[in-house]
């Protein structure tokens, strides 16, 4: 076994537990942390069934941000839609034998790969051309962004440009889920690749990337309006201390 | 006080280019030891308050998921860059929501986060210093927790909560800001935020039983501590004495008059509002509400009413349940705690009430949603009722009624530039400059309708409008109470 392919089946095993470890602990922080008032933001539903709902569209249509700014509403929504079909496409290395609906896909992911680089360079350049967005944007969202491009254009180098050896790839990552190692191919387009989605998984939960978790967290969203009718409490507020109860009932 | 210029009004709202600085100036004063002791903070700012600071500040973020998330969350997509009043009206970019909150998530994250400790340029976070402890001061006091920004957010991050925390956290370093400390100190000590004792309001409320039998020969009256009564009224103060506050007090004992329903005030609780909200101090928010359950309890109350106050009744229906709650005292057939809207509305649905729309036939009335009531709470068990029911009552009582542009109102609806602790002269400017988004849907509805009828269900926007449509050209007593209206039209002793 080379050199080459330890220091990267090493690399994907760290990558994918701090991934996996690090939004766990995070989910574990919000899911622990008590909310002792009620604080949802309209529209808000009034039974748990609405608040599944509106989470639904939130997160599938990212409703609120349509509302909010058509153009960051059409890149952000063509980048994580492409996003997801770029993912599922990605299915294909690492399931023997390839399920149906992921081979069905296949064409659409390949597309999915430039609407998702026109989605970032569209956000990227606001980051540029609106003086508030510029304002805000520190050297993390940059250079989140510049991940972000740079491991979508080297997925598609890999496709129009430098082809790779796509079934010795594919035996190195079936081969790395049960900790079989095969040869990894040494392309330079691949190995580049491979190491932008690592550092991606390595900072996803030390960074802005904790929205995908946190937004189902979100009380704003995730409460129901119905502080009237249920009597809310959690943290300092399930501690009130009333001394004066028996004083005129 | 700096002098400034009103900003003018283009033919269409407009986005404004950032303009680094151009609010820095503007503080509010700073609380006094006398004001900051009887809420418990010290009295002047500690020696060591940096780091007295920042434990505040993690205790406060693992005490609330809210900030727990929304300190991790935002991806700085600028969604909510635009939505501010006080950046429509100012340009200070500091005044944009998502840089409001990194004045506090730097800090966050220089401290709680792994990125920020070993990071911090690269992620923007910053060490908690002097300046930035004056950045906090000056810019959270420019944040009337109106919560629109959060409405637009695709995380529903809400600004008030970071604002809170940061009030909160500035509060406990000793670091108050006088004016809603100073009240909060009168409501503990007297009841309410005037510090009117029993006697001054008795006293008052005699005066406007003369008035209105005087003005409609009927005998309407305003009860105080009457043990016994189906309806404990807690309103804000302002409605004993200010206009036109004080219509709306009258129209809420009319109501009651020609319902037939009894009811009283009360000198222990004799405040709707709750300031405690503001500065994000949830002892003070409690000790403050308690006040009304002892009261109802005394009283021996079967409903609580609350009068029209925008943030007191946000503190009623999303928090008195949880501080103050079980009702189990009261009257299970009606909501605890009640809205006068819910009230009226009720009645007139039920065709309890006679209204003769002529008595307001000179007004062309437009509303104006309240920050707190339309994103902080609800009306009625439909979503939504807190928007339809003050329109269907202000219909119910006026022959020509108009909304503003749809991005005005509603959950969307622009604070008035006064709200969250900031009504006080001391910060003049900045709430002429944050009415702008307001008063240009105004203007709009003025020269397409010919409205002459602000109608509020909110004393601090009521006491903003006062203040600040004379600067937009616009007569001070343009505005008015939902239930002034209600007082116009309603016809006392007739059985309909």
């Amino acid at each position: 076994m080379s050199a080459l392919t330890l220091i990267y089946a090493l690399l994907f095993y760290v990558a994918a537990a701090a991934l996996v470890a690090g939004v766990g602990w995070r989910c574990w922080v919000y899911a622990r942390t008590p909310q002792p008032l009620k604080i949802p933001i309209p529209p808000a539903p009034t039974t748990r069934g609405g608040v599944v709902l509106r989470m639904f569209l939130e997160v599938t249509l990212f409703r609120a941000l349509f509302r909010s700014n058509k153009w960051i509403w059409l890149f952000g929504w063509t980048f994580h839609a492409a996003l997801l079909l770029v993912l599922l496409r990605h299915l294909r290395y690492f399931t023997e034998p390839v399920w149906g609906w992921v081979n069905l896909m296949q064409p659409f992911g390949v597309y999915a790969g430039f609407a998702m680089l026109a989605g970032l360079a569209g956000l990227w350049a606001r980051r540029f051309l609106v003086d508030r967005v510029r304002y805000i944007s520190s050297p993390s969202d940059h250079l989140m962004l510049a991940l972000l491009v740079a491991i979508a254009a080297s997925g598609l180098a890999m496709k129009y440009v430098a082809h790779t050896d796509i079934v010795a790839l594919k035996a190195f990552f079936l081969g790395l889920m049960v900790f079989d190692w095969r040869a990894l191919p040494a392309d330079p387009a691949l190995l580049v690749h491979l190491v932008l989605v690592a550092a991606l998984m390595i900072v996803f939960p030390v960074s802005k990337l904790l929205h995908a978790p946190g937004v189902f967290f979100s009380p704003s969203l995730n409460q129901v309006d119905d502080a009237r009718e249920q009597r809310h409490v959690a943290g300092w507020s399930t501690r009130i201390v009333r001394v004066e109860r028996a004083r005129g009932g | 006080m700096a002098d400034f210029e009103t900003p003018p009004l283009g033919e269409y709202p407009v986005i404004p280019a950032v303009r680094e600085g151009a609010m820095a100036h503007s503080k509010p004063f700073t609380a006094k030891p006398d004001h900051q002791k009887p809420l418990g903070f010290p009295g002047e700012l500690m020696p060591d308050w940096e780091k007295v600071a920042v434990t505040k500040l993690g205790e406060l973020v693992s005490q609330s998921r809210a900030l727990q998330v929304f300190l991790d969350a935002c991806v700085k997509c600028g969604a909510c860059t635009d939505k501010c009043h006080y950046y429509l009206g100012t340009a200070d970019p500091k005044n944009m929501p998502v840089a409001r909150q990194d004045l506090l998530r730097s800090v966050y994250r220089r401290y709680y986060t792994f990125a920020g400790k070993h990071f911090p340029k690269l992620v923007g976070a910053r060490d908690m210093t002097k300046d930035v402890l004056d950045d906090w001061y000056g810019y959270f006091h420019q944040c009337s927790e109106c919560r629109r920004c959060a409405v637009f957010c695709p995380y529903g991050i809400d600004t008030a909560e970071i604002t809170m925390a940061a009030r909160d956290v500035m509060d406990a370093v000793g670091l108050g800001q006088k004016y809603s400390n100073e009240i909060i100190a009168k409501v503990h000590k007297i009841g309410n935020n005037l510090g009117l004792p029993g006697p001054a309001l008795r006293n008052t409320l005699d005066g406007l039983e003369e008035d209105v039998k005087e003005a409609t020969g009927v005998d309407v009256r305003f009860p105080l501590d009457e043990k016994g009564a189906e309806v404990l009224l807690v309103t804000p103060s302002a409605d004993f004495f200010a206009e036109p506050h004080i219509d709306g007090l009258i129209g809420y004992a009319k109501v009651f008059h020609a319902a037939g329903i009894s009811w009283t005030l009360s000198s222990h609780a004799s405040e709707a509002a709750n300031f405690s909200l503001f500065i994000g101090n949830h002892d003070n928010l409690q000790k403050v509400a308690e006040r009304i359950r002892e009261a109802a309890l005394e009283l021996g109350v079967k409903r609580i009413v609350v009068g029209e106050c925008g943030h007191a009744w946000r503190v009623a229906y999303s928090f008195w349940n949880t501080l103050i709650g079980p009702f189990d005292f009261l009257d299970p057939r009606y909501p605890a705690p009640q809205h006068i809207c819910e009230v009226t509305w009720d009645l007139i649905r039920r065709g309890a009430l006679t209204l003769d729309k002529s008595a307001n036939a000179d007004k062309v009335v437009t509303f104006h949603d309240s920050c707190n009531v339309s994103r902080g709470s609800r009306m009625g068990d439909q979503p939504g009722g807190q928007f339809t029911m003050p329109r269907d009552i202000i219909r119910a009582c006026v022959e020509r009624f108009v909304d503003m542009a749809p991005e005005s109102i509603g959950e969307a609806t622009f604070c008035c530039g006064g709200g969250g602790g900031l009504l006080t002269d001391d910060l003049v400017e900045l709430r002429v400059k944050g009415a702008l988004p307001r008063m240009q849907a105004l203007q709009q509805v003025v020269d397409e309708h010919g409205v002459n009828y602000l109608a509020a269900i909110c004393a601090i926007c009521k006491s903003q409008f006062t203040k600040v449509l004379p600067y937009y050209k616009h007569p001070m007593d343009m505005i008015g109470s939902v239930h002034g209206l209600v007082s116009n039209a309603i016809v006392l002793g007739v059985k309909p």
